[in-house]
């Protein structure tokens, strides 16, 4: 099954190459995230996916290969890319273990994701702390898109409590609020479904779809296959830092090498993981 | 503090998910270990006797043999003290008894309800403007003698440094130990500058902001990416590195013997002579020449200083700024994934935090007319960032009452000479093991759709640097 | 050359006295991740120790042999080790797993307290002690400059070497160091195995406190006066040697020292007295540019 063919991706991944001192965690792994559709990586435990992710999102620079982005400004080679411009150039990520503000509020937490955009309205401080210029207005719409983003993760009612306060399901989703508040073009989730239970895992696609329909890519990384399968238009495998397959979801339910990674039945002698369905 | 969800006190849960959360499941309590079982009388006095031995084999040495030169200037003799060793291992033991038996017969201890929080927060609203009332008044107040307002100068700069030190430690969670160099370095820019260039207080008080500012980048660059400890110790050791330099550039800095004659500031170029001449504070008003209309004018001074760093910390902990050093605190990496520059931000926290040292330096150069290497140890430092935690990382009247208490404290038992040193260091440690989080705990949300709510001590990071 | 040699002999001597007090420092942070900022008065109390014991055995007419200075070297490590106790039980213990600034502040605290303590029991004045290990041995000698190495100082490199060898075994060896390494690794995981995670502590502080009174001896035996305030500098100095040679390293804590010694020398002898102490902070602050966990660390893989 080859890629769905459109005119450019929004993301491209070439001959990716990432090794920690004698291993090599990723191994020529080379995929594309097509404009407006949600991608997902899949693999085993220790497959490479969240390093495949560290290295688009700017938190490892890989030892060889290529990352492109066609974001809003052009193409721009996000592996020559220091981390905090990849998010500026329109990467948001959330996190396997959440990262949050704890102790700031959740209206706090996604305010500071509209970190530069406020920025530039403060007139490099001085005009904000005087309360001048057009400072208040920025605030103002800041705070309109974080409502905007709360309600769409059923949050509003918590904007003033700390994000630390708030259940594990509830987390995840304001950290998803937080990334979209950052206006990204390429939202990438990893496991935004682990921790969660089966209706909140339906509330979680039904927030993904959402937020494609919004006109953001989205790549995943997930072991629910349940959620993999029900939301993705294209999915990737990875398999001990290689990519083993890639297509629609269908095509990878049927595929005998990802049975065989999944199941443990392949030339390796890693002890066979739990069925496919449900793997968390 | 990773991202484990804590059941916040009194919330209800918006989604009742059937999913535990992980702090949960793990049952390792956040805090301290659950109080021990209730020591019977017999315990506690088998304890205070063990706690007596202990005291018994820590005093002999050091109190009980006093080592003293000898009358003819030779060899060391020893003089023994045993009345003093039993009189302190009484106390030891008794001490401990008290402590056992009162953790033993008081009540459990209550967790503080909504209702008491709410009372607190309440009180709390209302001190600082108390305070603030009474700093403005002070030196009108009946009683309030030429000691008083020298000592309300002392503690207003440490709220000063306290304050400045808050926005590197509290906000952006870097821990600095050595933010006396920033404060050596204004109070040398107004020194020099006044006594060699000859320009006035009034413009040197910017210029030695922004060169202390200027260094602050300076040092930061190059640190600002170490993590933790490593930042501590660096940051110490330029802050006796600065100190050093001070001492041993005698050309320029009059080594040892620092640079005296500093100027004094004037009143809109009144100046404050005590003879009262011509062009002086008192002739122009009309006033009786009094020394006292300095001290009162110095006072107000760094009143004003310490207010403005206060007002330029509480607006920008409002802007984006302010809030990306407090994500910082929280998150570094998080932060960085939404595409803030934390290297930028370490920064100005750094160097904000630096101008106001070296305001506050450029301040006790024109007060003393003196400054001296003396004046910049590392214990000025360990005294700053002691206020800032014990009045509570981030807390603005936190600070303010951590430097009232330890400095004003100090300076009322000032007769027990080197007696209170000691407990200066016996009080830090008190507080702290009192309260950890120190006295002011919680945090105050910089912005909020509804009712703003104060924010559990527990919730909030302390940084990773 | 043999200027540099008798440089190197001096610095090596200097800095196995800052490898004690440094593999002090290092333990601490090792196991709970703390600075024990009142370890270098811990190292003034035990130079203290000794001195009363020293005074105590001439005036009562012991020779000050070999046998007096084991003697006191017991005495001074027994005492200052009661005294490592009892600061981590005072000031730390009730801190523990409370937030990371509260025991560093507790912990500057208890310096300051230290410091004042033994000055109002021992009076703010310098004390001297006649030297008691004198003589020494040319090793060589050339272009008119003889290389010697003192006794005292061979002393101290050998002490050292001992102590330092007997406590090697015991973190590597013994049941009670894997209970140490354990709580280093996994404080938690420790304490659910089954291992007394407070006692270990304690034992930590108490082996720190054992190692900075050695320090402490050979100090006051090598400059022969000492005061309430020799704790700061010499604190100061240790921990930004373990530092240096990656905290929470053992060799490189003793590395660490050895390299602050040497530079301290060899600084003050080519250069000048005066600066040496911003040489020695401004090497650290180099190192830890080019090296941020120091020379022997492990590095820190940023979890993501």
């Amino acid at each position: 099954m080859s890629t769905p063919i459109l005119p450019t991706p929004i993301l491209e991944v070439r001959d990716l190459v990432m090794r920690f001192g004698g291993l090599t965690a990723v191994d020529r792994v080379s995929f594309e995230a097509a404009r407006g559709e949600i991608t997902a990586v899949i693999g085993p435990n220790g497959a490479g996916k969240t390093t495949v992710f560290n290295l688009i999102t700017g938190f490892y620079t890989p030892s060889a290969g290529e990352i492109l982005l066609h974001g809003r400004d052009g193409q721009r080679p996000l592996h020559a890319t220091p981390g905090h411009r990849i998010a500026q150039a329109g990467v948001a990520r959330t996190f396997q273990n959440i990262r949050l503000f704890p102790g700031m509020t959740v209206l706090e937490n996604l305010l500071v994701a509209q970190h530069n955009r406020l920025q530039a309205a403060t007139g490099f401080g001085i005009a904000a702390v005087l309360g001048l210029g057009g400072y208040r207005a920025a605030e103002r719409e800041a705070v309109e898109r974080a409502k905007h983003w709360l309600e769409a993760t059923r949050l509003l009612d918590r904007a003033d409590d700390a994000a630390g306060s708030l259940p594990y399901g509830a987390q995840r989703r304001l950290e998803i609020a937080r990334a979209m508040c950052t206006d990204p073009v390429l939202l990438c989730l990893d496991e935004p479904a682990a921790g969660l239970n089966p209706r909140e895992s339906e509330e979680l696609a039904e927030l993904i779809r959402l937020i494609r329909t919004g006109g953001c890519s989205i790549l995943l990384i997930e072991h629910d296959m349940g959620v993999v399968m029900n939301i993705s238009d294209h999915i990737v495998v990875l398999d001990h830092g290689k990519k083993i397959a890639d297509g629609i979801p269908a095509a990878i339910r049927a595929d005998e090498k990802v049975i065989a990674a999944y199941l443990g039945t392949g030339d390796d002698d890693e002890a066979p993981s739990p069925a496919v369905e449900g793997a968390a | 503090m990773s991202g484990v969800a804590v059941p916040h006190e009194g919330g209800v849960p918006h989604n009742d998910d059937g999913v535990p959360d992980p702090g949960e499941m793990t049952g390792i309590p956040r805090t301290a270990a659950p109080p021990p079982p209730r020591p019977p009388l017999a315990h506690a006095l088998r304890d205070a006797g063990i706690a007596a031995l202990v005291a018994l084999g820590l005093f002999i040495p050091l109190v009980g043999l006093r080592t003293d030169v000898g009358p003819s200037g030779g060899g060391l003799f020893i003089r023994t003290r045993w009345t003093d060793v039993a009189i302190i291992v009484g106390l030891v033991f008794a001490g401990r008894l008290a402590l056992n038996l009162w953790e033993s017969l008081r009540p459990e201890r209550r967790a503080p309800t909504a209702r008491r929080t709410a009372l607190l927060g309440r009180i709390g609203l209302l001190v600082a403007p108390v305070l603030l009332g009474f700093a403005i008044a002070l030196p009108f107040l009946p009683g309030t003698s030429r000691y008083v307002l020298d000592l309300g100068i002392l503690v207003l700069t440490y709220v000063m440094l306290g304050w400045g030190l808050n926005i590197v430690v509290g906000l952006a969670g870097l821990l600095d130990l050595g933010y006396v160099a920033f404060y050596a370095v204004g109070a040398y820019s107004y020194a020099l500058l006044s006594t060699t260039v000859g320009l006035s207080f009034w413009i040197c008080l910017p210029l030695a902001g922004l060169l202390a500012a200027f260094w602050g980048v300076l040092l930061g660059f190059p640190v600002l990416r170490l993590r933790g400890d490593y930042l501590a110790i660096v940051t110490l050791a330029f802050g006796e590195i600065i100190r050093v330099v001070l001492i041993n550039w005698v050309s320029l800095t009059g080594g040892p013997n620092g640079i005296s004659g500093i100027p004094r500031p004037s009143f809109f170029g009144l100046s404050f002579s005590a003879g009262g001449g011509p062009g002086s504070f008192s002739d122009f008003f009309g006033l009786e020449p009094s020394p006292t209309h300095r001290v009162v004018f110095l006072y107000y001074l760094i009143l004003a200083l310490a207010l403005l760093t206060n007002w330029v910390t509480l607006r920008l902990r409002r802007q984006p700024l302010g809030r990306a050093w407090e994500a910082l605190r929280e998150d570094e990496i998080a932060c960085r994934a939404l595409g803030i520059n934390v290297t930028n931000t370490k920064l100005t926290a750094f160097a904000i935090g630096a101008m106001f040292g070296g305001f506050a330096g450029a301040f006790f150069a024109t007060r003393q007319a003196f400054v001296s290497p003396e004046s910049f140890t590392f214990i000025e430092s360990a005294i700053i960032l002691a206020i800032v935690v014990l009045g509570g990382l981030g807390s603005q009247l936190g600070v303010a009452l951590a430097a009232l208490i330890m400095i004003g404290g100090f300076e009322a038992f000032r007769d027990l000479e080197e007696w209170r040193m000691l407990a200066f260091g016996a009080a830090m440690v008190v507080i702290m093991v009192w309260r950890p989080r120190g006295m002011v705990s919680t945090r105050t949300p910089s912005i909020s759709l509804g009712k703003r709510k104060s924010i559990s001590g527990d919730l909030v990071g302390e940084g990773h640097g | 050359m043999a200027y540099a040699l008798q440089q190197l002999i001096n610095g090596v001597a200097l800095g196995m006295i800052y490898g004690l007090i440094a593999v002090g420092y290092t333990m601490v942070y090792g196991i709970i991740g703390m600075i024990n900022f009142a370890h270098g008065d811990i190292f003034m109390v035990g130079a203290f120790i000794s001195l009363i014991s020293f005074v105590l055995i001439s005036s009562g007419g012991w020779a000050a042999g070999p046998g007096a200075i084991l003697l006191v070297l017991l005495v001074s490590m027994a005492v200052t080790a009661l005294y490592g106790w009892s600061v981590e039980r005072v000031a730390y213990r009730p801190l523990r797993g409370s937030f990371r600034l509260a025991p560093l502040i507790s912990a500057i605290g208890m310096s300051i307290v230290l410091q004042n303590y033994v000055q109002v029991a021992q009076g703010a004045r310098v004390k001297p002690m006649e030297s008691i290990v004198t003589g020494g041995v040319e090793l060589w000698h050339g272009n008119g400059f003889a290389v010697s190495i003192s006794t005292m100082q061979a002393m101290i490199v050998i002490v050292t070497l001992v102590v330092l060898a007997v406590f090697t075994w015991l973190v590597t060896r013994t049941p009670l160091g894997r209970a140490m390494r354990a709580c280093e690794q996994d404080r938690k995981m420790a304490g659910l195995l089954g291992i007394d995670t407070d006692r270990t502590i304690s034992i930590t502080f108490v082996i720190g406190a054992a190692l900075a009174a050695v320090a402490g001896t050979m100090y006051l035996l090598r400059y022969g006066v000492i005061d309430f305030y020799i704790g700061f500098l010499a604190g100061v100095k240790a921990f930004t040697a373990a530092v240096l040679g990656g905290i929470g390293s053992l060799p490189g804590a003793v590395l660490g020292g050895l390299l602050i010694g040497l530079i301290e020398t060899f600084w003050s002898a080519y250069f000048s007295v005066q600066y040496k102490d911003v040489a020695t902070f401004a090497i650290l602050v180099i190192t830890l540019i080019f090296m941020p966990t120091g020379l022997l660390g492990r590095a820190e893989v940023e979890k993501v």
